[in-house]
């Protein structure tokens, strides 16, 4: 996978840049998903971050995990109790008081690992190809470039991330 | 000089690439601890439980009182970083992360000591539920197996409440890394390139996390209590149980906590990052506990005491006037009368106060926990039963090297991990320290308002 990015100083001059990107995708004939961004630290309150979209899946997800996991711990306990019965003297087989506590610990469990689940798939991770980072963006740096830009292109590119405020361009 | 991004990213990975005689000689030391206590575990193994001191009546000792203490510990880290991440207070930013090592590897201690007093580790997947020809399936009735399913639901939540921020740093240092380090830190970073949508879903996540995990954290130290409250036996059998190992636990886990941070501070340098900021504010909450602490413990000898029941009030005299009185005096003196004037007192609230409080409190909740196990098993309710318990030379070495297993994980997470969070400490650099400032027109980010607020001088 190639890839030409600029490096910028501040979020303002990565929006600039994303903005020109985003401009001449059209003419220089990319998709704009082919805009790669990234930073060593989450800048929030820009429009080239995503931190303006509300993403409720994830939270959902959550509860459903959570419904999941509690339901698999309601039928551990009942299910096991009622084909391992064991003598109670008169208590109930299947008590609601102390199968509570195993069904309020998967449902947190559930929620839990789908909570990773979600994060994994939502972030493409985990990811060992492709990769496409810069040691100056854990300097404070912000990348932002085009992943396997068409041919002949990027000259035009690099001048408009230059133009944006690029501090370097890079290949990769 | 000031902080900058190059800055922390040199200060915080320095320790990874750099590695000086003084650490070597705390992980040897440290090691020393740890392969003493496998040999001391080799050696129970191969003659049997009985080297332990335990006997009937007391069948829960030492190894108990460790475990009730390191589940104890582990509250410091999780349930502290988890509720200062869902208030948003700034200052957390440089402590969760070595709260949250403490965490796990005190679940890890605090786990592995009901395997040693099973007597025989080798069957101890019997306490998974699986089909099996044997019929044998745990008692979900039994608080042990309630133990079971909080302990590793709190282990897995804490486990990847720890590693989930850790992954951009990871990646950072992958990045650094040369030869085979870079290729371990390309898996533990798991391809992470810091995208924005990675970034979004990284802190949704997170924050998913510690609504999750506060509740797990209260029920887990809830349950363990439970293992004694269920029983009858005098002054155990009590509903005040629940919310005193509670408070116990968290209190014990901040003192923990900050005895590791000026651990760090020194020996690492991270003058910069942990502040007397961190060490006021954290003793604010210490001295809280130290009295909520000692209210519970008041509450719980109170209505012990105006009960008057005669097998209780035999483990009550016991303690406070008797055979175990100096230890419950020193828990007193630890827990509540050196910390609370040190705390108390702004003068004293420094580094070096807190961190000689913070000692005194671990030595005195681990007497706490030994003071609620062992008097009460030694005076049961028939007095033709009551015995007499005194730990032999495996349990000791058991007991220090769970310290110094502590300190070895401790150690070495140090040595692979930054041990503040990198990318955390940046966005603190950024206006407003990466928190929306409300105007009229909506939130922003600093593009409206200009100038620090108050809080950046915390971070």
């Amino acid at each position: 996978m190639r890839s030409l990015y600029g490096l910028y100083v501040d979020p303002e001059s990565a929006q600039k840049a994303v903005d020109a990107l985003r401009a001449a995708s059209s003419e220089l004939k990319f998709d704009g998903r082919q805009i790669i961004i990234a930073s060593g630290e989450p800048h929030e309150g820009y429009e080239f971050t995503d931190s303006h979209i509300t993403v409720s899946g994830p939270y959902r997800y959550a509860v459903l995990g959570g419904i999941v996991g509690g339901t698999l711990g309601y039928l551990l306990t009942t299910l096991t109790q009622h084909s391992y019965p064991i003598l109670t003297g008169g208590m109930p087989l299947a008590p609601v008081w102390t199968n509570g506590i195993i069904v309020y610990e998967m449902t947190m469990l559930g929620a839990i690992l789908t909570t990773l689940a979600t994060l994994l798939i939502g972030a493409g991770l985990p990811n060992f190809k492709g990769v496409i980072t810069d040691p100056e963006i854990w300097q404070g740096k912000i990348l932002v470039g085009v992943v396997d830009p068409p041919d002949g292109c990027e000259p035009e590119l690099e001048r408009r991330l230059q133009q944006a405020g690029a501090t370097q361009i890079k290949r990769s | 000089m000031p902080l900058t991004a190059e800055k922390i990213e040199q200060d915080l990975l320095y320790p990874i690439f750099h590695t000086s005689v003084k650490y070597w000689i705390a992980v040897g030391i440290a090691s020393c601890l740890v392969l003493a206590g496998v040999a001391a575990f080799g050696y129970q193994l191969y003659t049997g439980i009985g080297v332990w001191g335990i006997n009937s009546p007391v069948f829960w000792a030492f190894d108990i009182t460790n475990f009730v203490f390191w589940i104890g510990i582990s509250h410091a880290g999780t349930l502290i970083s988890a509720i200062l991440r869902l208030c948003n207070a700034t200052w957390r930013r440089p402590v969760t992360r070595c709260a949250e090592a403490i965490t796990v590897f005190a679940i890890l201690i605090g786990g592995i000591i009901p395997l040693c007093h099973i007597g025989r580790p080798w069957l101890a997947f019997w306490m998974i539920p699986y089909p099996n020809q044997r019929f044998i399936w745990p008692n979900f009735r039994s608080p042990l197996a309630w133990d079971f399913f909080a302990i590793s639901t709190y282990l897995t939540g804490s486990t990847i409440f720890l590693y989930l921020p850790t992954i951009p740093d990871f990646a950072s240092v992958r990045d650094a890394a040369t030869g085979i380090r870079k290729k371990i830190y390309r898996v533990l970073a798991l391809g992470w390139q810091g995208t924005p949508r990675q970034w979004q879903r990284l802190e949704i996540a997170m924050h998913i996390m510690a609504i999750a995990i506060v509740p797990v954290a209260v029920s887990v130290h809830t349950i363990v209590s439970w293992d004694f409250a269920m029983t009858l036996v005098p002054m155990w059998h009590s509903s005040i149980f629940g919310p005193y190992f509670v408070v116990g636990a968290i209190f014990s886990g901040i003192a923990a906590l900050m005895l590791a941070m000026a651990l760090l501070r020194k020996f690492l340098h991270l003058e910069e990052y942990l502040k007397p900021t961190h060490f006021d504010n954290l003793g604010k909450l210490l001295l809280t506990m130290s009295l909520l602490w000692f209210y519970f413990t008041f509450a719980e000898r109170m209505t012990t005491w105006y009960g008057n029941a005669p097998s209780e009030m035999t483990v009550f005299w016991t303690t406070i006037r008797q055979q175990f009185a100096p230890f419950f005096w020193i828990m007193v003196f630890c827990n509540f009368l050196i910390p609370v004037p040190i705390l108390a007192v702004k003068r004293f609230r420094t580094i070096t106060g807190t961190a000689i409080a913070s000692c005194a409190i671990v030595v005195g909740m681990w007497l706490e926990r030994f003071l609620i196990i062992i008097p009460a098993l030694d005076h049961k309710y028939l007095p033709y039963s009551w015995g007499h318990y005194r730990p032999t030379w495996v349990e000791d070495t058991l007991m220090a090297a769970g310290f110094g297993a502590m300190a070895l994980l401790y150690l070495l997470f140090t040595k692979f991990v930054p041990m503040i969070s990198i990318w955390e400490m940046k966005v603190g650099l950024q206006p407003h320290g990466g928190i929306p400032v409300s105007t009229p027109e909506g939130e922003h980010y600093g593009l409206v308002l200009e100038g620090p607020l108050p809080l950046d001088e915390m971070r």
